[in-house]
């Protein structure tokens, strides 16, 4: 380790999923941080381990035979780094493996305070499972039972203004109070009181006798703001610590990491956020992590992050999935002809076999089709109305996502699945590399920007997307490329068309657009750049003159046959 | 690599931790003998309440003149029309309880008390001995003899004599071999496409149902079904494997326990004991794959083929582009395949 950097230190990071556990380790070298190797193996959460010390254990070998370094002395991990180099200075852990908290939200107001209240729990691995709210007319005491019944890990009072309602909140307090009478000290939830501040001292104290309440600013001071942040903070150190009793192994480990083990969502949208404060506001930086059990949503826009957990994914998740998606949407997708029955069996019998991968093209094809749809589910998250449109860039991770057999099936899912309007970059993160930086950041924030400036993230490509609503096959763009070399290309665009430009990997270009016909580049159609520079990334550039929605064929072999062309197009 | 065991053993020893989600009670102790219906522990269920306003009943104003005026404590047992609480006086205003029960709490001048309240009963679920108790907790049960996994249940456990109605792995569940003489048995299909056949199962009622596998459109009614119900393979058209076939076949008319728990977050599956009088030794839960061992294989086109590791490799190219560990396999019609470990259980 080079001693010319202050502070310089090697970081294991390690993230237990549902389904892999990954470590990266990160190192000084030639003076900068780099990260030095990355492996993942399966999570060992269930049985027959039910710890996650034999995976962390498993990626602690892979990572001594990749490197050559010794990380571990009698199966433990040496911290600090030792005098002959072997070990590591820090340790950090983050996870998303696990049960979703079951949570009980309790509110004055259904829109109003439930609202902000479901915003807080969305932003993290939870499940709703009882709602009670001012609106809610069952008697107080099935209320109670409702409560009960729900077996919580967590109860979340919102509600009143900081000037507002204290009677209802009180109202809503005594029935808690009563239900945690009934419930044994042990299995009493957590209680996180996020409702009007001016009584919080009460709340407190009628609940104290019971359980020790966690207390944030008021999720609405005023009807018309919001203050989820200090909640979501607050909800984090809950998941841990109600995850450190169901993951074995996991409360031992935090004694050795240098952060409270933290979600992985958490991690992965404090990069999102720093991405988008270095990068260029007014755009916004969207992330997406399709992960097995959960899809998590980070969104930057002015400073301001919104994290979404969706319990939707490709293993755990993929049931949920399959609950929310007509066959239709899925088969849509779908280059070769495989009977209905035969996709509807395949992905519910997938569903009990997470950790199971595909191996013949027909099957992959069915869950890439399957993947487009889940994507279609975040694009509507993130963008109900409009259309995905703003982000610059979409960073994605998860295995199903970054691990496809090229980087033209990844780009042609995201896009499909996504529709994003106007000028993306879409950016694989196939190591996990945010989640790992985004816990790393408060420690060392040197480290993490020397490694992002390290090209460790993958750039897929830009992604033009024109709206027209010209006929099929018309010219719509001519677009205009100058490499830095100097050399200089141009292409004409018809609608309905998938057209990469050749622009070398890692290379910059100014891409000049002529529309041909009125277009627009974002769904309003306010003017926008027509001449602007972009990175070659592995696809180099592409316009996308699909249209938005992208509207396919109803005649199945015409469909096919365009869905293997514009794969194709990509390079296959 | 290790990988999960998979079961399917002619004679093993089995132990199941049984264990209640709250505190309770536990009713047997260490070395006692039990049958699968036998309650081992049980631990209070919250039941239905009643919330009774003092104030409004006696028509009081302030909430410490109501406290004062109930003369019933937290914990005591009421009957119907029991008075809770009473003003004083020659026109006294009463309040009775409306039903019988239990006072759970007196808060803020109001009774709740509770009028129903079963408490959750653990069963052993098996035929076997109590090996180890746990304290408030639960048991672990023993017992020596068959052992059958499977891939998916419905989270419901009985238990019946074996009755394998397939001619072969693969042979359709129809209604029209459902007759009444099957009323209590535990019932062997191939595969399941058609609902009639398990609503008439239900009907009979069978004590359980054994399928390789259903079709997706069939799962929400097995799922509903009030009683256990396990897909040894999945979800399509697929046979049950011919080890745990000629198991089922050879133990046919014996006595067979289903426990149809599943939790795939937890690596949990449902489980098929038949009890023997033998004693088997303790199966492996996790094994490093090696060559020669037997290997159960799980997505389609493979999914319930059997075969045998011929050579594993720690980085295997797919022909979708992936490069994965995985194992060269001889499957039972001696064809040879190359498969993620991901798609492997080890059978043990």
């Amino acid at each position: 380790m080079s001693s010319s950097i202050i502070e310089a230190e090697s970081v294991l990071a390690v993230d237990i999923g549902s389904v892999f556990t990954r470590a990266l380790l990160f190192d000084v070298v030639e003076e900068r941080y780099r990260m030095i190797a990355a492996t993942q193996v399966s999570t060992t959460v269930g049985a027959p381990f039910f710890d996650i010390s034999e995976s962390i254990f498993q990626t602690l070998t892979r990572l001594e035979e990749i490197t050559g370094r010794r990380l571990m002395e009698e199966a433990h991990l040496l911290l600090p780094t030792q005098e002959d180099g072997s070990g590591v200075d820090r340790f950090v852990l983050t996870f998303s493996a696990g049960q979703p908290l079951r949570v009980v939200a309790m509110g004055l107001l259904e829109e109003v305070s439930l609202a902000s209240a479901r915003k807080v729990l969305e932003s993290t691995y939870c499940q709703i499972v009882e709602q009670i709210s001012l609106n809610d007319r069952r008697k107080p005491e099935a209320q109670i039972d409702a409560i009960l019944r729900a077996r919580p890990d967590l109860i979340l009072i919102a509600g009143g203004t900081d000037q507002g309602a204290t009677r209802s909140i009180a109202k809503i307090v005594d029935l808690l109070t009563l239900a945690l009478q009934l419930m044994t000290a042990e299995s009493r939830p957590e209680v996180l009181y996020a409702g009007n501040s001016a009584i919080t001292k009460q709340v407190c104290d009628r609940l104290e006798p019971y359980v020790r309440p966690r207390t944030v600013p008021n999720l609405r001071p005023d009807i018309d703001r919001e203050n989820l942040m200090p909640a979501q903070e607050v909800l984090s150190e809950i998941v841990y610590l109600r995850r450190s009793h169901q993951i074995g192994g996991l409360q031992s480990y935090s004694t050795i990491s240098a952060i409270t083990p933290q979600p992985s969502l958490r991690a992965f949208g404090r990069m999102v956020q720093f991405l988008e404060k270095i990068t260029n506001p007014p755009l916004g930086v969207l992330g997406i992590d399709l992960g097995s059990a959960t899809t998590g949503i980070a969104m930057a826009r002015s400073g301001t992050l919104t994290t979404q957990a969706i319990p939707i994914g490709s293993g755990f998740g993929l049931a949920a999935a399959l609950e929310q998606s007509p066959l239709e949407s899925i088969t849509r997708w779908l280059p070769m002809h495989v009977p209905n029955e035969a996709v509807r069996d395949y992905l519910w019998h997938r569903t009990l076999y997470p950790t199971a991968v595909p191996t013949s093209l027909e099957y992959q094809a069915i869950e890439q089709a399957m993947l487009r749809q889940i994507l279609a589910q975040v694009a509507n998250r993130v963008a109900p109305d409009e259309g995905l449109y703003g982000f610059e860039p979409i960073l994605v991770s998860g295995y199903a996502l970054t691990q496809a057999a090229s980087p033209a099936q990844s780009l042609l899912m995201l896009l499909d699945g996504l529709q994003p309007i106007g000028v993306t970059t879409f950016i694989l993160d196939p190591y996990g590399l945010l989640t790992a930086l985004g816990a790393i950041a408060p420690l060392n924030p040197t480290l993490v920007v020397q490694v992002l400036e390290s090209n460790a993230l993958v750039n897929l490509g830009t992604v033009i997307a024109p709206l027209s609503s010209v006929r099929y096959g018309t010219p719509i763009l001519k677009v205009r490329y100058e490499l830095e070399s100097g050399e200089t290309s141009s292409v004409e665009v018809r609608q309905g068309t998938l057209v990469p430009l050749p622009i070398p990997n890692g290379q910059r270009a100014r891409l000049h657009l002529q529309p041909l016909r009125p277009l627009r580049l974002t769904p309003t159609g306010k003017d926008t750049a027509r001449s602007f520079k972009v990175t070659g990334g592995l696809l180099g550039a592409v316009i996308d003159a699909r249209g938005r929605p992208i509207t396919l064929p109803t005649d199945s072999a015409r469909r096919r046959d365009l869905l293997k062309r514009w794969i194709a197009t990509l390079g296959g | 690599m290790m990988l999960p065991a998979h079961h399917i053993l002619p004679l093993t020893h089995l132990r199941r931790l049984r264990m209640l989600t709250e505190k309770g009670r536990v009713l047997v102790r260490s070395g006692q003998t039990v049958e699968a219906t036998d309650v081992i522990a049980e631990a209070p269920v919250p039941g239905q309440h009643l919330l009774l306003d003092v104030r409004r009943a006696l028509g009081v104003q302030r909430v410490s003149d109501a406290e004062r005026l109930i003369e019933r404590r937290v914990g005591e047992q009421v009957e119907k029309g029991d008075i809770l609480a009473q003003t004083r006086g020659l026109f006294s205003r009463l309040l009775r309880a409306p039903t019988s029960g239990r006072i759970v709490a007196i808060y803020k001048g109001q009774i709740l008390l509770e009028v129903v309240s079963q408490p959750h009963r653990l069963l052993a679920g098996l035929p076997g001995r109590v090996a180890e108790v746990f304290p408030e907790r639960g048991a672990i049960i023993e017992t020596h003899g068959a052992l059958i996994q499977g891939a998916w249940g419905n989270q419901q456990s009985n238990n019946g004599v074996l009755t394998v109605l397939a001619e072969t792995p693969d042979a359709p569940l129809k209604p029209e071999a459902l007759d009444l003489t099957l009323r209590g048995s535990v019932i062997v299909g191939g595969v399941c496409h058609q609902p009639e056949a398990l609503k008439m199962a239900a009907e009979i009622p069978v004590r359980g149902i054994i399928l390789g596998s259903v079709s997706a459109p069939l799962l929400p009614l097995v799922a509903s079904l009030n009683l256990p119900v396990i897909l040894l393979e999945g979800v399509g058209h697929i046979p049950i494997n011919h080890l745990a076939f000629q198991l089922l076949t050879t133990n046919q008319k014996r006595e067979a326990y289903l426990q149809a728990f599943w939790n795939p977050r937890l690596s949990e599956k449902p489980e098929i004991v038949i009890p023997l009088p033998a004693a088997g030794k303790a199966p492996e839960e996790a094994v490093e794959i090696t060559v020669g061992q037997t290997v159960r294989l799980v997505l389609p086109p493979y999914a319930g083929s059997i075969g045998k590791v011929i050579q594993p490799h720690s980085s295997w190219l797919q022909r979708s582009g992936q490069r994965l560990p995985a194992a060269e396999i001889e499957l039972e019609n001696a064809q040879r395949v190359t498969v993620p470990l991901f798609n492997l259980e080890i059978i043990a």
